[in-house]
């Protein structure tokens, strides 16, 4: 029995494992980039990451011996990059979650070779969002009791009916069970790199992190057990994150901010970005390790498609922001949509657009969606127009609300910038070293796909 | 292959679970009950004075009412420490030679005040208002406990926020008729609780406790 005649879900769809792999080649090659040496070019990323590491900690000191004067906002426009760039980098974390429990629970082996790295970098950037709740306060090592309900001797709690507190909660719950999801995922990996180590310091790390794995039924099946249940709990994540951002911003009554299509609206959105930000990383990965044979055209077809799905119901969230405007016949609402088509922020609206809406259309052609060139320009325009998009709705909507005698500009200073391209640097950084120090891809699932795996089912 | 882990990994690899999730658990009883003692709040604490005044022997054993001395209770923010003139009034008679109150009679003859330490010490960003406690009936040993059984003066209550609300969130329970603020030895009557709702009605004490109450 060949990879050919194994049902697929259309004839012309090309495999999502390439042909002549077996059980062993899959692990020689994914274990190759952790074991082997690592080329020049990977030097040079992880440096110019580590430097925006660096310029991240020079931002966050700075802060925090000045206090938050130093960023942008101010009256009217009190939310400014802190808040733009949380939701964008929780956003980006959704693809990862998405794939991991939805695309598990529905059964599409086509996730089986990108979940690891996209559950990695839901993590990352989960870790790069918090920095700015966190450090918005300027008083970071304050923020335990403005955050986090616990009993303290001020007898303070937060408010409990505040959608900033139910954030807290969404945003730790996601991170704690992403984190829970991604490592149970890893244990088997772990002991594989464990057997394949030679350095007797390798072989100690890797056996400490597999939790004595040796691969047994008993194992086998406590593992199985572990992840579904962990995908079960992750599912309603996927929906309720993004969600509870949303309501950050739906239960203010800004015009702009308070309306009831928001949720489903960050949702598709945080997905969008999400997969752009995958395709962004995984094809500058799969080229350069070689791994073309396990991430291949068809996974980049099938992502191109959810982005081309997602990125459709954003457009239809534009475009019903405009009508309800109209519609609700609100002087303030049309007054909001006009300042934003025509005011002093219409080109990064325009921008907006044209990333989210017209970049993405040549996705309905198989041409774009199976070329890698196509692909990663898309997936950039979106990663930027998804944040145009936070960037409209937030100091848009603020800058200009009910009193023109409150009205005023929003402009960040560089040190918005510079703790914005700072967590970049980190994403990148934690990236690098995680494709370094771990399989960037499941060896174990993807022995599930080989021709000898598909005798019985696969592991899910 | 050579195994990787000794035997004793396992034993090892079991308590570590327990052992992490103990660890953190003693270590947030640890902290919750640090930041409520002593240590940390001073409650109990008896610091060092330039003279060993203790009112227990003034205010228990001879009578003296609390305002004698601290004379500005019932007026300001603060009740006010005595300057050394008031303790003079019955020092230039009494003990005059004793040798505990030798700071007393120097700081009286050259103009200098006695540096007393602050026992009951409230941070700077909390606006205290004496005067309209005891204007709404809440006692002096209320919140500063029986200072006549204090031979040395000691900070009786954790002064601690959670404190403060107790109080503010539901005050009646703690009230008493004005003209008894400052008696020490005041015994309640029977109909205690009936006595403390006619006085709230009477004397308008209402629940405070919006942040601007205290920190202004």
């Amino acid at each position: 029995m060949s990879v050919a005649d194994l049902p697929q879900s259309s004839h012309h769809a090309p495999p999502v494992l390439a042909p002549g792999h077996g059980p062993a080649t899959i692990t020689d090659k994914i274990s190759s980039v952790v074991f082997g040496r690592m080329p020049l070019w990977f030097y040079v990323g992880m440096l110019i990451a580590f430097g925006g590491v660096m310029m991240l900690l020079g931002a966050l000191t700075k802060l925090v011996f000045e206090g938050i004067g130093i960023w942008g906002n101010n009256q009217p426009v009190g939310w400014g990059f802190d808040i733009i760039n949380f939701v964008w980098w929780i956003g980006i974390g959704h693809a990862g979650t998405l794939i991991s429990a939805i695309l598990l629970l529905l059964r599409q082996e086509w996730r089986t070779s990108i979940n690891r790295f996209a559950e990695a970098m839901t993590l990352f950037a989960v870790a790069c969002a918090v920095i700015y709740p966190l450090f918005h306060t300027g008083r970071p090592w304050l923020a335990a009791y403005w955050l986090l309900p616990y009993p303290n001797t001020m007898g303070m709690w937060p408010n409990f009916r505040s959608p900033l507190i139910w954030d807290v909660f969404a945003v730790s719950t996601y991170g704690s069970v992403s984190l829970l999801f991604w490592y149970i995922g890893l244990i088997p990996d772990l002991a594989a790199l464990r057997d394949k180590a030679v350095k007797a310091w390798q072989q100690r790390v890797y056996g400490i992190f597999s939790l004595g794995w040796r691969n047994s039924a008993r194992h086998w099946h406590n593992y199985e057990s572990a992840y579904l249940l962990l995908a079960g709990l992750s599912t309603p994540l996927v929906l309720s994150v993004h969600s509870v951002v949303s309501f950050d911003f739906a239960s203010g009554q800004i015009p702009g901010w308070h309306a009831t299509i928001f949720p489903p609206y960050f949702v598709a959105g945080a997905v969008f970005a999400g997969f752009a930000m995958v395709l962004t990383l995984v094809i500058p990965l799969r080229r350069f390790f070689g791994l073309e044979d396990f991430i291949t055209t068809r996974h980049l077809d099938n992502m191109g498609r959810v982005m081309l799905l997602t990125g459709l119901i954003v457009a239809y969230g534009y475009a019903m922001e405009l009508f309800t405007a109209w519609y609700s016949g609100n002087l303030y609402e049309m007054y909001m949509v006009k300042n934003r088509l025509t005011g002093p922020y219409a080109a990064i609206y325009a921008s907006l657009i044209l990333c989210n809406v017209l970049a993405i259309q040549p996705l309905w052609f198989e041409r774009f969606r199976r070329s890698v060139v196509a692909l990663w320009i898309i997936s950039m325009f979106v990663n930027f127009g998804m944040w145009f998009e936070r960037f409209i709705i937030i100091p848009t909507s603020l800058h200009r609300d009910f009193l023109p005698g409150a009205w005023d500009m929003y402009t960040p200073t560089r040190w918005d910038f510079a703790t914005f391209f700072g967590t970049i640097g980190l994403f990148l950084a934690l990236m690098f070293l995680f494709v370094r120090v771990l399989p960037a891809i499941a060896m174990f699932e993807m022995k599930t796909l080989t021709p000898e795996a598909k005798i019985k089912e696969g592991a899910h | 292959m050579a195994q990787i882990f000794p035997r004793s990994a396992n034993a090892l690899a079991r308590g570590s679970i327990f052992l992490g999730l103990f660890l953190v658990l003693a270590l947030g009883a640890a902290v919750f009950a640090l930041a409520r003692s002593g240590y940390v709040t001073r409650q109990g604490l008896i610091l060092e004075q330039p003279v060993p005044f203790s009112h227990d022997h003034h205010v228990g054993q001879i009578g003296i009412d609390c305002r004698y001395c601290h004379t500005a209770v019932e007026k300001t923010a603060a009740a006010g420490i005595p300057p050394t003139a008031t303790c003079m009034n019955c020092h230039n008679q009494l003990w005059t030679n004793a040798a505990i109150l030798e700071p007393v009679r120097a700081s009286f003859k050259d103009g200098t005040p006695l540096r007393w330490n602050k026992v009951n010490d409230l941070p700077d960003f909390v606006y205290f208002n004496h005067s309209i406690h005891v204007a709404k009936g809440v006692a002096c040993v209320t919140c500063h406990g029986q200072v006549d059984k204090m031979p040395l003066m000691y900070q009786a209550e954790s002064l601690q926020m959670n404190w403060c609300l107790d109080c503010h969130k539901d005050p009646v329970a703690n009230l008493r008729p004005r003209e008894e603020v400052t008696n020490v030895a005041w015994q309640p009557p029977a109909d205690l609780p009936a006595l403390q709702r006619d006085l709230a009605i009477r004397y308008n004490v209402k629940s405070k406790t919006s942040c601007s109450t205290c920190h202004r």
